[in-house]
């Protein structure tokens, strides 16, 4: 693949720039706050705690429950407010994404509640609101397996390149987010939209999975920044 | 960031004793065993959650940084009743798990109505006596200094920063006892009982919250101490600390001795049942010589409604 300067200035492997911090909000259990290019996303993660909703709880473990939610203000058009179809989708893709990384044996009949609030989006929330959800996770104190994290490739221009903006999402003819656990490789979430041929899908996927294994040392230093000092 | 160390000879370790880890990170390789916080995948030790590594003979266990508390049987916690039901109190333990405290733990066989002992929103310190296969953890009141709180504030800390509170062999908690004169109950629960002086209340707090944040530091008790002593005392004392070596080994500390509280509260209570008994004497001997005067000029009727 020849270097080439998409329409923002990054190269086809190139994030956009990424802050995230743990820790952000008093109230909750655990909480995180990330920012990749555009977007502004803020995660509060409560639980394990009693749940009031009988019937989804487990007798031999804890359960988790997402809800992914943008603000009235975070698009360009005023977005109505409210659950709509695009964000019941992404609230049970998250949380089957970060599912299988969690372990809930000791806290059964319990839950986990993850809010992900998109403050101001520009392409990608999905992925940015796992790789927050499960810095927020681990905020929590929720033993884990491993840190999920979420990073997307695409098609532009006929060229496979790593994490779509806004733009490209628009105007690029395809969009492959996915969410893995970096330590052995796994693949929670894995979807795709547009049009690829198969060479083209293997070439997004693992350029996907290389942006991954990038965020997820960010997400990993994040962490570690807050309790550094001392 | 992980650092390469082989460690007694050829075992491969990659992580030192205290040093923070985050899930997922590979802690050793194989001939180590994982206790709590630690799991085994694919020959690999490998850290379920963010906190301190432990390891003691082989045993690699990571301390939480924050956590839930699980009931165990046979801590002592503090609660709140949450409601009143026909037969027991519903209690919040701060857990994911809610406590129940029958009344029969209480009464014995005797009947009595629930909410004239203990009403929603009492703050009582109990003791776990059993947990079940779901976790919902039975209370009691047996042993000594159980029972209601009356004044005071509630501080709440991470269930995990309990022992570093107390200190070794209750090190810090006496510490704070002795200079701001609060009482100061901690359950394993992470919630912590404070009653004094109104200001002293809130220093006390505000040190237990100082505690909490910086308990994964070391030559914390001394910092402590030095803040003590200047918010008490104004000053900081010249003569030199002895300087035995601190050990402020937060993974030692594991298993807090309960601390000497039950006596301050008994005696309290005692002071209080006694007010009690000599109020209601007093009383009955004033309704007795009303009766007597009663009794003596039957017409004075108003004199008994006086």
């Amino acid at each position: 693949m020849s270097e080439f300067i998409r329409g923002d200035g990054r190269k086809y492997d190139e994030l956009r720039p990424i802050k995230i911090e743990a820790g952000v909000l008093e109230r909750a259990d655990g909480s995180a706050y990330l920012e990749v290019g555009g977007n502004k996303i803020l995660v509060a993660v409560y639980g394990p705690r009693e749940s009031y909703i009988r019937r989804l709880l487990e007798p031999n473990t804890g359960v988790i429950r997402c809800r992914y939610n943008m603000a009235p203000f975070s698009v360009d058009d005023r977005k109505r407010p409210g659950p709509d179809r695009r964000s019941s989708e992404i609230s049970k893709i998250t949380a089957d994404a970060l599912r299988p990384a969690l372990m809930l044996e000791n806290y059964p009949r319990s839950m986990v509640d993850v809010f992900i609030e998109v403050i101001e989006a520009e392409g990608g929330t999905r992925c940015a609101g796992i790789t927050a959800a499960s810095v927020a996770l681990v905020d929590a104190g929720i033993p884990m397996k491993d840190i999920v994290v979420g990073c997307a490739a695409g098609k532009v221009d006929d060229r496979v390149v790593l994490d779509l903006s806004e733009k490209e999402d628009k105007e690029g003819q395809a969009d492959v987010p996915i969410a893995m656990m970096p330590r052995t490789g796994e693949i929670t979430l894995l979807q795709s939209d547009g049009d690829l041929s198969e060479e083209e899908f293997q070439q997004a996927l693992a350029l996907a999975v290389e942006g991954c294994k990038k965020v997820s040392k960010i997400q990993k230093d994040a962490l570690k920044r807050k309790y550094a000092t001392g | 960031m992980i650092i390469f160390k082989p460690l007694r000879g050829v075992k491969m370790i990659y992580v030192e004793n205290k040093d923070l880890v985050i899930p997922g990170e590979v802690l050793a390789d194989d001939d180590f065993y994982s206790g709590r916080g630690a799991f085994k995948e694919n020959g690999k030790i490998c850290s379920s959650l963010m906190g301190l590594v432990s390891l003691r003979n082989k045993k690699l266990r990571v301390i939480p940084l924050k956590s839930k508390y699980v009931p165990k049987k046979g801590d002592v916690v503090i609660g709140k009743v949450k409601d009143v039901r026909f037969s027991i109190w519903d209690m919040d333990i701060n857990s994911p798990y809610s406590g129940i405290l029958p009344a029969f733990e209480v009464f014995g066989r005797e009947k009595k109505e629930l909410n004239r002992v203990f009403d929603v929103g009492d703050v009582l310190f109990l003791r776990v006596v059993e947990v079940d296969e779901v976790k919902k953890a039975k209370l009691g009141l047996k042993g000594r200094g159980m029972g209601k709180f009356r004044g005071g504030i509630i501080v709440d800390i991470a269930p995990t920063k309990v022992p570093r509170l107390i200190g070794k062999k209750g090190s810090m908690i006496n510490m704070i006892k002795d200079k701001t004169q609060c009482k100061i109950v901690v359950g394993q629960n992470g919630l912590v009982w404070v009653k004094g002086d109104e200001d002293m209340e809130q220093l006390t707090k505000d040190i237990i919250h100082t505690i909490e944040k910086e308990a994964h530091t070391s030559g914390l008790t001394n910092k402590i101490k030095e803040r003590l002593l200047l918010e008490i005392d104004g000053v900081l004392p010249e003569e030199e600390p002895e300087e035995e070596p601190v050990q402020d080994d937060y993974v030692e500390l594991e298993k807090p001795k309960l601390q000497d509280f039950k006596e301050e509260l008994e005696a309290e209570e005692k002071k209080e049942q006694e007010a009690k008994f000599m109020e209601k004497m007093e009383e009955f001997k004033n309704k007795n010589s009303d009766k007597s005067i009663s009794l003596d000029d039957k017409p004075k009727n108003s004199l008994i409604l006086k």
